[in-house]
C-alpha cells in the first residue's frame, strides 16, 4: 500500500515535470545558478586556502645554538619539541652544514669568506628550524623554549637567540591577515549562499502558484496532504538533480580554460583541482539542489494545502 | 443526511447565508436556485468545509463537518463528489489520469483503476476521448468529464454547483439526465442553478434562495 503510494507520488512527479514544460526548465535554469554559485565559491575557498597556505608555510622560527652546544641536548630539545601538538615539522641543521650552507650563500662574497678563514675555527652555531601548524602557534611554542624545564639539565643555556623576537611583530601581523580573509571569505560565502536560495526557493513558488487552484482540486477530491505534496518533492528533487549535472558539466571547459589562462595568477590550476575534487563537489551540488528543491517545493505547497 | 441548523456567513460587512435551516434526507435529489450572489455556491461550500460557517452548525450524518480535523476532512471528502461549473479538472492529465487520479486518492490499486476507468468514461459517453487533455476537450466534455470524476469513488453525494452555467441548451440536457441516472442509483444529489429549465427538466424538490435566505422549499410548500 504505501509502496503503492510512493510509486504513485514519482511517477507523478516525473509526469509533472515532463508536461510543465518550459516552466520546469526555468526552474531548473535558476537552480543551476544556484549551484553555479555554490561551485564558484568552492573553487574561490581553493584559490583563498592556496594562496593563505603558501604564505603560512613562509613562516617559520629558527632556535640558534651557541657554538660550544652539544649535539645531544640540541637532540633531546628537538625531540620534546617534536612532542608538542602545535608543532608541524622540526629539523635540525649541525654547525658544520651551517658552515657549508653559508660558504654555498656567499661564495661571490670574498672578503666574507676571507674573514671566514682568518678565524680559522667554526663560528657558526648548529641551529633547529621550527615549523607551527598555524601561524597562532609561534607565540606559545617560543614561550615553550623560554621556560627553563626545556633546559633544566644544564646550567648553562645552549640557546644563542630565538628569532621568534624579531619577526614577532611580522607574524602577528600576517595571522590577524590571515583570519581576516578567512573570516570574510566565509561571511561572503554566506551571504552568497542566502541570496542564491531565496531566488530557488522563490522561482520554485512562482511554479507552484500556477498550480495553486489544482491543488484545491486535488484536495477537494479527497486526496490527502501528501498525495498532492509528494508529487511537486519529487519535482523539486529533478530540477536539483538536472540543474546538478548541467552545473558539473559547465565547470569542466569553465575550468579547464582557468587551468589553461589563470594558473599563474591563480597559483593553482583549476581544472586539476575541479578534475581531483570532482566527486565531492558533485556530491555536495546533488545534496544542495536535491535538498534546496525538495524544501522549496514543501513549503510552497503547504501554503495551498491549508483546507 | 445534510443538516443545516441556523446557519450564518458574514463576510466583514456583507451577509452571505442567513439563518439558513433545512435537511436533506438519503438519496434526495435537491435544486437549489437563486440568482448569482444568493448564497447557493456558499452553501455548498460549507458542505465540503472549505468554508466555515459564523454562526449554526452543518452535519454530515452525525459529523459536525466544522469540528472536522484535517485528517478526517480527507475522509469526508471521500464521501462527496463534486461538480463545479468551471469543471476543475486537472489541466496536465489526461481524461484517464483526471478520473485515476481521484481512484489512487482514496487507495485503489493499479488493476482497480484500470477496470473501472474505461467502464466510468464510457458511461459518460467519453470512451474515445481517455487520452485528452482537458484543454483539448469541448466544454460538454469536460464536464461529463467532470462527472465521472465524481462519481468513481460511489460517493454517498453528489455536489454539482452550477453544472451547467457554461454549457449550452443540449450539453445542458445532456448533463441534467446523468445526474438524474446517478440519483436513480441511489447517490443523493445536490445541485444548484439559475437556470429555471433545468429545475423544470429535473421536476424534484426545489430549495428557492434570495439575498442569503431561504425563501421557499417545495418540500414544505406540498
Amino acid at each position: 500500500m504505501a509502496i503503492t503510494a510512493l510509486k504513485r507520488i514519482i511517477k507523478n512527479g516525473f509526469l509533472n515535470f515532463k508536461r510543465s514544460g518550459l516552466v520546469s526548465w526555468a526552474a531548473v535554469l535558476v537552480v543551476t545558478i544556484t549551484l553555479s554559485v555554490i561551485t564558484l565559491i568552492i573553487l574561490l575557498q581553493a584559490v583563498l586556502y592556496f594562496s593563505l597556505n603558501q604564505i603560512k608555510d613562509k613562516v617559520d622560527v629558527t632556535i640558534y645554538f651557541t657554538t660550544n652546544a652539544p649535539e645531544d641536548k640540541i637532540m633531546s630539545l628537538k625531540s620534546s619539541l617534536e612532542k608538542l601538538p602545535e608543532i608541524a615539522q622540526v629539523s635540525y641543521t649541525s654547525s658544520e652544514e651551517a658552515l657549508k650552507l653559508f660558504r654555498e650563500r656567499h661564495k661571490n662574497d670574498y672578503p666574507t669568506i676571507q674573514a671566514l678563514d682568518e678565524i680559522g675555527e667554526n663560528p657558526l652555531g648548529a641551529y633547529l628550524n621550527v615549523k607551527a601548524k598555524e601561524v597562532s602557534q609561534y607565540g606559545s611554542i617560543a614561550n615553550f623554549m623560554k621556560s627553563d624545564n626545556v633546559l633544566a639539565p644544564s646550567s648553562v643555556s645552549i640557546i644563542d637567540k630565538v628569532n621568534y623576537y624579531q619577526n614577532k611583530l611580522v607574524i602577528n601581523r600576517l595571522n590577524t591577515i590571515i583570519s581576516g580573509a578567512q573570516k570574510l571569505g566565509f561571511l561572503l560565502t554566506l551571504l552568497l549562499v542566502i541570496i542564491s536560495i531565496i531566488i530557488t526557493f522563490n522561482t520554485i513558488r512562482l511554479t507552484i502558484f500556477i498550480s495553486k487552484e489544482e491543488i484545491g482540486v486535488m484536495r477537494l477530491v479527497g486526496a490527502s496532504k501528501m498525495h498532492v505534496q509528494g508529487p511537486f518533492m519529487i519535482e523539486g528533487a529533478i530540477y536539483g538533480i538536472i540543474a546538478t549535472i548541467i552545473t558539473a558539466l559547465l565547470f569542466l571547459p569553465a575550468t579547464a580554460w582557468l587551468g589553461r589562462e589563470m594558473t599563474d595568477f591563480l597559483g593553482i590550476n583549476m581544472y586539476d583541482y575541479y578534475i581531483s575534487n570532482f566527486l565531492q563537489i558533485f556530491v555536495i551540488l546533488l545534496l544542495s539542489g536535491i535538498i534546496l528543491g525538495i524544501i522549496s517545493s514543501f513549503l510552497a505547497v503547504r501554503k495551498y494545502l491549508n483546507k | 443526511m445534510i443538516y443545516f441548523n441556523n446557519v450564518s456567513k458574514i463576510y466583514k460587512d456583507t451577509v452571505a447565508l442567513e439563518d439558513i435551516t433545512f435537511a436533506v434526507e438519503t438519496g434526495e435529489f435537491v435544486s437549489i436556485v437563486g440568482h448569482s450572489g444568493a448564497g447557493k455556491t456558499t452553501l455548498t461550500k460549507m458542505i465540503l468545509a472549505e468554508e466555515d460557517p459564523s454562526n449554526g452548525t452543518i452535519f454530515f450524518e452525525s459529523i459536525n463537518v466544522n469540528k472536522v480535523r484535517s485528517k478526517d476532512l480527507t475522509q469526508l471528502r471521500r464521501r462527496i463528489g463534486v461538480v463545479f461549473q468551471d469543471y476543475k479538472l486537472l489541466s496536465n492529465k489526461t481524461a484517464y489520469e483526471n478520473i485515476a487520479f481521484a481512484m489512487e486518492a482514496v487507495g485503489k490499486t493499479e488493476e482497480e483503476i484500470a477496470s473501472d476507468v474505461p467502464h466510468v468514461l464510457e458511461l459518460v459517453d467519453l470512451a474515445h476521448r481517455f487520452s485528452h487533455f482537458p484543454n483539448q476537450m469541448s466544454g460538454g466534455e469536460q464536464q461529463r468529464l467532470a462527472i465521472a470524476r465524481a462519481i468513481i469513488n460511489q460517493p454517498e453525494l453528489i455536489i454539482a454547483d452550477e453544472p451547467t452555467g457554461n454549457l449550452d441548451p443540449v450539453n445542458t440536457h445532456e448533463i441534467v439526465q446523468i445526474l438524474k441516472k446517478i440519483n436513480d442509483l441511489g447517490t443523493t444529489v445536490i445541485l444548484t442553478t439559475h437556470n429555471r429549465g433545468v429545475i423544470e427538466s429535473v421536476n424534484k424538490r426545489v430549495i428557492t434562495m434570495e439575498n442569503g435566505k431561504i425563501i421557499r422549499d417545495t418540500k414544505h410548500n406540498k
